[in-house]
């Protein structure tokens, strides 16, 4: 169970440039699934109308969290590759407001991991997006 | 601009680049759409802030989600009537191998169009079209 908290946030905000480029942030990791969050940006918007934020953006961190979430379990020592990520838009993001998400790993095999999680704004309880992955492991 | 300038911009000019250009988020990813006889191409030119995976390379699944969800989009648009602007309901990504450090290219198929829901698949692939390295499928309203 030995990952370093410190280092993953690290890892995600300075080292994976898309992650560095959208300002993605992970602000918790534990056994319960990781937290991370987008801020609003007017370059995000999907609905220049609107002010919308793109459903890209939404998948991009929903994308980043479910990868994220397995690594505790496997005590850092697997790779992983998604196999698949089914998003669920459930409701428009409300414009100017940042977009956290909640991501945790439900069930590991000895191959696969699978997840799901929920992007939100104000609350957890009242999802903008749903999201199912899975993930194929390679153990070391 | 408004997304309408954007559609009667394409319209007028049969080119699709206005209406990408008038979605800040595409704009932000340097996505360009061009028509190739009757099939219309989402392209997503590479760039370093792509990547998701500084070891290997790779791109990130996200970006790769985004432009199978913007190729789905851009193919439904161009199969309307009269076109608009598609709210997606859902989509499911399947990676089939990393996305390289490289152009991605994408479009889409309309598998079922109803009056209220429209099916898409998407497919990218980099180089090589008939390998694939992501594809999708997608549900939209349409109405």
């Amino acid at each position: 169970m030995e990952y370093d908290f410190e280092n993953m946030r690290q890892l995600m905000g300075e080292f994976i440039p898309h992650m560095a480029a959208m300002g993605l942030e992970l602000l918790s990791m534990d056994d319960d699934g990781a937290v991370g969050k987008i801020p609003y940006r007017d370059e995000f918007v999907g609905n220049p109308d609107t002010g919308v934020v793109h459903g890209g953006v939404v998948t991009v961190l929903l994308d980043s969290l479910s990868g994220m979430c397995i690594v505790p379990l496997l005590g850092g020592m697997a790779k992983t590759a998604t196999l698949d990520l089914r998003i669920d838009y459930l409701k428009p993001a409300v414009p100017g407001e940042d977009i956290f998400a909640k991501v945790h790993c439900y069930r590991t095999t000895k191959n696969i991991a699978f997840t799901r999680g929920v992007a939100y704004q104000g609350d957890i309880d009242d999802p903008i997006a749903h999201a199912a992955g899975s993930f194929m492991l390679t153990r070391s | 601009m408004k997304l309408a300038d954007g559609f009667a911009a394409a319209r007028q000019s049969g080119d699709l680049q206005p209406l990408m250009e008038a979605v800040p988020y595409f704009r932000w990813l340097g996505l360009k759409a061009e028509r190739q006889g009757a099939e219309l191409i989402t392209i997503l030119p590479f760039q370093q802030m792509l990547i998701g995976n500084p070891m290997l390379p790779a791109l990130h699944g996200g970006v790769t989600g985004a432009l199978l969800e913007c190729a789905a989009t851009i193919s439904l648009i161009g199969a309307m009537d009269e076109p608009k602007l598609p709210r997606i309901i859902n989509i499911t990504v399947e990676y089939l191998r990393p996305g390289r450090a490289e152009d991605c290219f994408a479009t889409g198929i309309v598998t079922k169009q109803g009056r209220r829901v429209a099916n898409v698949r998407a497919m990218a692939w980099q180089g090589d079209r008939k390998r694939l390295f992501a594809a999708a499928s997608a549900h939209f309203m349409v109405n």
